[in-house]
């Protein structure tokens, strides 16, 4: 008798589970993530696409929560040296790679000698130009083990840096993950392919169909992976916002990567709570050349230019969904950092558009004689229309004739980079941490990010003395005057701040707005009553 | 035997020329792979160029890059270093074949007999309906048709997915959006050429010998009827197989039409030239195969031949 029991029991409960997986299918999350992404190699990750599946499949020193807030991701905890110089941290018991190997500091030391390799050729190298020798390592002129990262034990990693930064922010890039150095020596470039890539993140890579999609499966080695309520997830490459609103629409899809351009009152009408409109951080400007005529050395006609612009008109009627108008570069919501703005901020659009004349007058310009001038601007709908209503402006308030000149992609970042053909450019800055500085960096160097040519000592020094900063206070007041200078000395036009822009299904949850818009999958779950 | 020799010979020497006008053609284009927003800065673009091979003079690169081709490389992809062009191809090619293919099948199954059923009433009002039809399907562009059909099948009715691949489900309204055209294209071929074949001299003199209206259609009529068919089957396969951007776009479609697009926006040379080489190969067989069906078709051309 009791045998029998206990066969029904062990047969029963092993047809029940046989018949668990039918019964309640697992709900896969579907989500729109944009163009097919570039590489899987988290060191070579540049782009939003790649960057929304290696969040999910790793997982930093420091990592975020659904409000975008730092949290102990690797590291269990971290502290700073008094010099602000030395980070150290301290790693969790058990951590595990995804093919439930070990995962210790000497691995991750490993992995950032090889994302600093030249070899690498990581995009986001210079991001971490304050950690010490990373620039010339990563030119190759020192070995990589004078990289600024080491590892005294299993179990902590210390970073020595050459100047003040904010150390935490960066360890979330992707070129912060530690990669899995023995699939990259046996399979080279090819090791991202699933069944070869081995992450340590919420998730690991299951399948990956090149221009379809990215199925992403739970990945039980994780530290916290009782915490993650979806198991699968399948990264969509939707190319056309317009395709994947329909994709939307249909059911097809639980969240996008973005709404196309369409009024908001019938994106409204028609998806309600799921139209998810946040800050987002980034601000759109258009950059003058001032190594160039005519705006190299007329201050007061730069100043028209921006003055004549009516913030409020594009906000509203132009690019339309939830942007705010802009009077600085570094957009609001960076912890701790006050944004600067244009000393005219506070005028009145009539008083703006008077001084705006008065300015173009005493530069030597009139109806009669008036501004010629080219907007450059990369191919694409909004740009466009923005051109067209920022050309209308300067020629309805100034009489300035706007000759507009649209650009193939490659051309356009080219051309603008060269700084030798352009007048005023399309420009703007998404932010790849929450740092003022990442705005502000490249109006002080001589590279090629920095577009407008600008170049002047007491900016460069301002950025100097906030590198040098002993703290986070300090250094934010010395980045603001810095911002407040380039400001001052009308290099862009600051037009508006970025908005983020999803649609989310209604039975997501943990779904929460944040400035960089990442949504680690790990956060999400399907609420009741979901399908 | 010899023949074919010869036009492997041609084939081959059309494919090489091919290559190098389009390798001359990429390398005048302005920008390159590596001008991103966020620019690298030098030390980096000097690791990647080295790494593509960019920093040797440019006829280095295109003997390296013949070199590789001979031995079946086509190289890495510039925009997916994951990648090497040749797996990026082995993935798509398929992908657009069973579309294309579907498609090109269902526009001949509908397409013929619509139009030989137009040609049999012609000028009677449903021949009329029905070219209407066929003109609308010719006029209405793939870049509204497929969202339409998007609109009607996915977001109203939910009875297929939007986009997308992965099962049967996800092929139908992509080979629907891609058949339309090529359905109303063949459908007024056939009508036509049914029409001149109807008219013909050795027909009226079947019809006079008393042989039935249905032996006369498909014995006599249907074969020579077929012939223009037979030679649109050509550009159509072709146009069919190596993908459409635009549908594979709306769809979300993994095939060969994107990386025309994507590649020569992204300056992804090796990419762009794999797919010129291999869609070149594939009109140089679809063309040869198409001249030997319809030299079974029309004795005549083989003769000829």
């Amino acid at each position: 008798m009791a045998r029998t029991t206990s066969v029904l029991q062990r047969y029963g409960s092993a047809l029940l589970l046989a018949l668990l997986p039918w019964a309640v299918p697992a709900r896969t999350l579907e989500r729109g993530n944009g163009p097919e992404p570039s590489t899987l190699d988290a060191h070579r990750c540049q782009e939003v696409a790649c960057g929304n599946v290696l969040r999910d499949l790793y997982e930093g020193l420091v990592t975020e929560d659904a409000h975008g807030r730092l949290i102990p991701g690797m590291a269990q905890r971290w502290t700073l040296s008094p010099d602000g110089r030395t980070w150290t941290f301290h790693l969790r018991d058990g951590l595990r790679w995804s093919n439930g190997e070990a995962l210790d500091a000497p691995q991750i030391v490993a992995s950032f000698r090889r994302a600093f390799a030249p070899a690498t050729a990581a995009p986001f190298g210079e991001l971490f130009d304050a950690l010490l020798n990373a620039q010339a390592v990563q030119a190759g002129k020192l070995p990589l083990t004078a990289l600024g990262v080491s590892a005294p034990d299993a179990r902590t990693v210390v970073f020595r840096l050459q100047r003040s930064a904010s150390l935490p922010a960066l360890l979330t890039l992707p070129i912060a993950f530690p990669v899995y150095l023995p699939a990259v020596q046996r399979y080279g470039a090819q090791h991202t392919r699933p069944g070869r890539l081995v992450s340590n993140g919420a998730y690991r890579l299951a399948a990956w169909t090149p221009q379809a999609n990215l199925l992403v499966e739970k990945n039980p080695r994780f530290h916290d992976a009782s915490g993650v309520a979806i198991a699968q997830v399948r990264f969509h490459v939707t190319e056309d916002a317009a395709a994947e609103l329909q994709r939307y629409a249909a059911g097809d899809l639980d969240l996008t990567e973005v709404v196309p351009p369409q009024p908001l009152t019938a994106l409204r009408a028609r998806f309600g709570t799921q139209l998810r409109l946040s800050p987002y951080l980034g601000a759109f400007w258009l950059g003058m050349n001032l190594e160039r005529e005519p705006l190299r050395d007329t201050p007061q006609l730069r100043r028209a230019l921006a003055l004549a612009i009516d913030r409020d008109l594009l906000a509203r009627h132009v690019t339309g969904l939830g942007e705010t108008p802009a009077y600085g570069i570094v957009p609001p919501g960076i912890e701790g950092y006050t944004p600067a703005a244009t000393p005219w901020s506070k005028a009145t659009q009539a008083q703006r558009e008077a001084q705006a004349r008065a300015l173009y007058r005493a530069a030597g310009y009139s109806s009669e004689r008036p501004l010629v001038i080219e907007l450059r601007y990369n191919t694409s709908t909004p740009h466009r229309r923005l051109a067209l209503a920022v050309a209308a402006m300067w020629r309805q308030t100034l009489g300035v004739q706007v000759r507009l000149r649209n650009e193939e992609w490659k051309v356009f970042v080219q051309n603008r980079r060269q700084r030798a053909i352009t007048q005023v450019f399309r420009g703007g800055w998404i932010g790849d941490v929450p740092d003022a500085r990442n705005f502000l960096a490249a109006f002080g160097s001589d590279g090629p990010l920095n577009w407008t040519g600008y170049d002047d000592a007491g900016f460069r020094q301002r950025l100097a003395r906030a590198d040098a900063a002993a703290t986070e206070a300090a250094r934010n007041a010395w980045l603001h005057a810095a911002e407040t200078r380039l400001l001052n000395a009308d290099a862009v036009i600051p037009l508006y701040y970025y908005t983020s822009k999803h649609l989310v299904s209604d039975e997501l949850r943990g779904y929460e707005a944040n400035a960089l818009d990442r949504h680690a999958s790990r956060w999400l779950s399907f609420g009741e009553g979901a399908r | 035997m010899k023949r074919w020799a010869g036009r492997l010979a041609e084939a081959l020497i059309t494919l090489w020329l091919l290559a190098t006008l389009c390798f001359v053609l990429l390398r005048a284009a302005p920008g390159g792979p590596f001008d991103t927003e966020k620019a690298a800065p030098p030390e980096v673009q000097a690791a990647l160029a080295a790494q593509y091979r960019l920093d040797r003079p440019l006829p280095a690169q295109y003997a390296a890059w013949l070199g590789d081709v001979a031995r079946g490389d086509l190289g890495p992809s510039f925009q997916y270093p994951d990648y090497r062009v040749t797996q990026l191809i082995a993935g798509a090619l398929p992908v657009s074949a069973l579309n294309g293919g579907l498609a090109l099948l269902l526009a001949l199954a509908l397409g013929i007999p619509l139009g030989v059923w137009a040609a049999l009433r012609a000028e009677r009002w449903s021949d009329r309906v029905l070219m209407f039809g066929a003109g609308l399907g010719l006029a209405v562009p793939k870049f509204v048709a497929a969202p339409l059909l998007v609109l009607l099948f996915a977001v109203t009715l939910h009875w297929l997915p939007a986009g997308g691949w992965g099962d049967w489900r996800h092929v139908a309204l992509p080979v629907i959006a891609l058949a339309l055209p090529n359905i109303a294209y063949c459908a007024r071929l056939t009508r036509a050429s049914m029409l001149e074949t109807l008219s013909a001299d050795y027909l009226k003199a079947a019809r006079a010998r008393g042989l039935s209206e249905t032996r006369l259609l498909l014995a006599h009529a249907l074969r020579p009827a077929l012939l223009p068919v037979a030679a649109w089957l050509s550009p159509a396969l072709i146009n069919v197989v190596t993908g459409s951007a635009v549908v594979e776009q709306v769809f979300g479609i993994p095939g060969m039409g994107r990386y025309f697009v994507q590649g020569a926006l992204n300056r992804d040379y090796t990419l762009v030239l794999g797919v010129v080489l291999v869609v070149g190969a594939l009109i140089v067989a679809i063309n040869t195969a198409v001249d030997a069906l319809r030299a079974w078709l029309d004795p005549r051309l083989r003769e000829a031949g």
